[in-house]
């Protein structure tokens, strides 16, 4: 009886510590995050000033302002490619194909092929590609083309998710009317998956605003000193102008990191929030 | 034969609902006694707060005593105790996603036991006991859900064997099994009583006539009559025993 | 009533969405071609066993040596600092999670950690550059831009991939595995190391493969925080700097021409090649447990 009663205690106290750890590595992971988000926030937000995000770039600005504009021109023209083929491609998947077809299975096994590519091998791509071959030269529309494609897997698997949690009965009403197959996507189904699409597009924006692998090589890592709509100028964004002030070694550049840094912080804080707002909808559907 | 098991003015509360009322009984060593009644009378709710696992239910408030060897369960014994003392076996077969042997040594294994020879002798034992250590001797490594339902319904008889319990409570063990498992499992708990205390949730009331020494009826939280089985089945005291042993309801 | 003219819609759009839906399998297939078009000439020009098994990088020199060994094995140790790191406050976090947590505190720590995934590699590198190198140089030797720096920035990136999906595949196990284990008198603490997160396992191992593939692929994080330099195999170590291989193309890729600049390339074949089969080991894991 006494092993068994000291047996007991044993355990008790090896339980209590796997707890405490659990507990440990929770709390450790949260303070992760807030180091990391301060860290740069602290240092970042006070040097954030009208002329560094307006102002004309030169050695004293630093301005962000080009990188800003070249950086939402990427977004809108990258999101314009991409959405509409990517949703095609989720109504495709989630609407049309049969099960168990070996065309979709190729399908599935492309989108996560694409899905798991490290951003600076999509980079060497278009380099290659784009910017070489096709002869678009290091430009912001080699780096459109190149983020399109980086971002189909995140359009393709949102909007599908928010397409198959459409609920069935929607779908046999409308079928059970007399509309047809395309109507039925087009005026019932679209529209209700449509928060869990925007959560995917809003999830392909943070990706596009923090990319730099894949742009290095492709729009490059050029600044303009007033910002420009030129598809064909080679232009930073406002990562890679990040990733080059923190690499030029001056006081004033890595402040201006830490700005630029802040401002990114900022815009994934947005996104996030964003999100989860929308995926709640869907949630809601469910 | 001495009361194992004392229940004593016993209410249970799933939050605003009260799921047993007023609840008496004493249960006697090596027997087996059943509970019967209708779905939701609260059969399984008192089953399963002889072993306390309605504690890792949220919002459960018990009132009363429940007593085991004159221990009071709920005050002064701690659960992992008692668990050990009171084994239970599931209504649909749970093994482990485990080897055969390593779900019948989990328990012995969780309660202290390392040397691997006294291991290796109580999951023999223990599947002696529950009649399978023929069916598996040749195939311990393997996955216990590899087995049919039946087997593996007996497999966890043996782990509930394995940490030497003094009581089995069984939550209507052969209700998802076919027929021959199902009668397998009853030779086996008439032949183990002498050596346990067993207590068994029935739907089936035939099943409570072929193997139990008494038996409970509940209704709507309560025991409308307790006693030996012959004589409820018989000559039942209550109308409404009679009435549901008839089937002119439930 | 479907009219000629509506059915005519209905196959035209049935055949866009499909090929929509082929443009991946064609991105896949240009990616494909183009890298291994410019990177296996450069490859089968150096020589296979010299591309891979020579330590020797230094395509300035003359002669000219091309070799990634030295690239492949600081790839190999960043890649395994990070999951040594990063796994297990990881997997403890996911149990944390799905098994201990109460719901206020959920309501904090899971979106903590959706807001680490959504942190960009340049904020991660940045960190690095500025915190971590800094702690490493002062509480080590060294200069603090090391294996050692790359690793804890890379276990901190694949906190989120190790946790959330470690974290759905303890909530699928089956809730009456647990309750055998309780029945049988084991406490929490058991219960959940002993038979759920055992029960999770291949849940537990996509999580670190698909962790392996984000570290392996990391590029300006570790850029930041590994020192670059390209170290002989016996000088490695874990306080001194280190280049992957993704490092190796971001470095030199804006000076390179002719076959340097192909090696790069081909650097980054090695990589992609290296990626699909660690997807394909993936796949594979899932389809066994699937049959499980």
């Amino acid at each position: 009886m006494d092993r068994s009663i000291n047996n007991l205690q044993q355990r008790k106290v090896k339980a209590l510590l796997l707890k405490f750890f659990v507990w440990f590595c929770g709390i450790l992971t949260v303070g992760i995050l807030i180091y990391i988000l301060l860290f740069i926030l602290l240092k970042g937000i006070p040097k954030i000033n009208l002329v560094f995000l307006l102002g004309e770039y030169n050695s004293e600005t630093l301005s962000a302002f080009s990188s800003i504009v070249a950086t939402i021109q990427m977004i809108v023209l990258s999101l314009l490619i991409s959405v509409p083929i990517g949703v095609f491609c989720a109504i495709y998947l989630a609407e049309y194909a049969k099960r168990g077809n070996k065309a979709v299975k190729v399908i599935r096994l492309a989108i996560d092929t694409l899905a798991g590519i490290p951003s600076i091998v999509y980079g060497l791509f278009g380099m290659i590609f784009f910017v070489n071959i096709l002869g678009f030269r290091a430009s912001v529309l080699s780096g459109i083309c190149t983020i399109s494609i980086m971002i189909l897997p995140v359009i393709i698997s949102s909007s599908e998710e928010a397409i198959k949690s459409v609920p069935d009965t929607y779908r046999e009403g409308s079928l059970g009317i007399g509309a047809t197959r395309l109507r039925t996507v087009f005026r019932i189904v679209l529209p209700t998956a449509t928060p869990g699409i925007l959560a995917g597009i809003i999830l392909a924006i943070g990706r596009i605003v923090g990319e730099t692998a894949a742009l290095i090589f492709t729009s490059g890592t050029n600044v303009l000193k007033n910002p420009s709509l030129n598809l064909f100028a080679s232009q930073r964004t406002l990562a890679i102008h990040m990733y080059m002030l923190a690499g030029e070694g001056l006081p004033h550049s890595r402040d201006m990191a830490f700005a630029t840094g802040a401002i990114l912080i900022i815009v994934v804080f947005l996104v996030n929030y964003a999100t989860t707002k929308f995926a709640g909808r869907i949630g809601r559907l469910q | 034969m001495t009361d194992k098991i004392k229940i004593e003015n016993v209410d249970l509360y799933y939050g605003e609902f009260q799921a047993l009322k007023n609840v008496n009984m004493k249960i006697k060593e090596n027997e087996i006694t059943a509970f019967i009644g209708p779905s939701g009378c609260g059969k399984s709710t008192l089953l399963k707060s002889l072993n306390r696992m309605n504690d890792l239910i949220e919002g459960v408030k018990i009132t009363g005593k429940m007593l085991l060897d004159d221990v009071d369960i709920y005050k002064n014994m701690d659960a992992t105790v008692l668990r050990r003392r009171v084994g239970m076996v599931f209504q649909k077969p749970n093994p482990f996603p485990m080897s055969i042997y390593e779900n019948v040594a989990y328990g012995p294994k969780t309660h202290g036991v390392k040397n691997k020879a006294k291991l290796d002798e109580i999951v023999e034992q223990s599947l002696r006991s529950a009649a399978m250590w023929d069916e598996v001797k040749d195939r311990l490594k393997k996955s216990a859900l590899g087995l049919s339902g039946g087997q593996q319904q007996r497999i966890c008889i043996a782990r509930a064997f394995s940490v030497n319990p003094e009581v089995i409570l069984l939550d209507e063990p052969t209700s998802a099994l076919d027929p021959i498992s199902t009668m397998k499992i009853e030779d086996l708990l008439i032949e183990i009583k002498k050596d346990y205390t067993i207590v068994i949730v029935t739907h089936n009331m035939q099943q409570a006539t072929r193997i139990s020494d008494k038996t409970a009826f509940f209704l709507h939280g309560e025991i409308v009559e307790f006693d030996e089985t012959e004589k409820l089945f018989s000559m039942p005291k209550n109308k409404k025993t009679e009435d549901y042993i008839t089937g002119r309801f439930g | 009533m479907q009219t000629r003219h509506s059915n005519i819609n209905e196959i035209i759009m049935q055949a866009i969405f499909f090929l929509s839906a082929l443009i991946s399998v064609i991105a896949v297939l240009a990616i494909c071609l183009f890298l291994f078009m410019r990177g296996i000439p450069a490859i089968s020009e150096i020589g296979f066993m010299d591309f891979i098994f020579n330590e020797k990088w230094a395509p300035t020199n003359t002669p000219a040596s091309y070799g990634i060994l030295s690239m492949i094995v600081g790839s190999v140790y960043v890649t395994a600092g990070a999951i040594v790191i990063g796994v297990p406050i990881g997997l403890m976090c996911a149990i944390f999670l799905a098994e201990f947590c109460p719901d206020n505190v959920y309501k904090v720590v899971k979106p903590a950690v959706n807001l680490l995934a959504g942190i960009p590699s340049i904020i991660y590198g940045f960190f690095g550059m500025e915190a971590i190198v800094p702690l490493v140089r002062e509480n080590f030797r060294g200069n603090g831009y090391s294996i050692l720096s790359s690793a804890i920035i890379l276990g901190i990136m694949i906190l989120p991939t190790i946790i959330s999906i470690s974290e759905s595949s303890i909530r699928a196990v089956p809730e009456n595995y647990a309750e055998g284990s309780y029945g049988l008198g084991a406490t929490k603490e058991e219960t959940v190391f002993k038979v759920i997160v055992p029960a999770a396992k291949s849940g537990v191992l996509t999580s670190i493969i698909l962790g392996i593939g984000r570290a392996v692929g990391e590029t300006m994080a570790v850029v930041m925080v590994a020192g670059n330099s390209v170290m002989p195999l016996d000088q490695i170590g874990i306080l001194k700097p280190i280049r992957t291989l993704t490092t190796n193309i971001v470095t030199e890729m804006s000076y390179a021409s002719g076959l340097h600049e192909s090696a790069l390339i081909s650097t980054g074949v090695v990589l992609f090649v290296f990626i699909i089969m660690l997807n394909t080991s993936l796949s594979l894991i899932k389809s066994k447990a699937q049959r499980n």
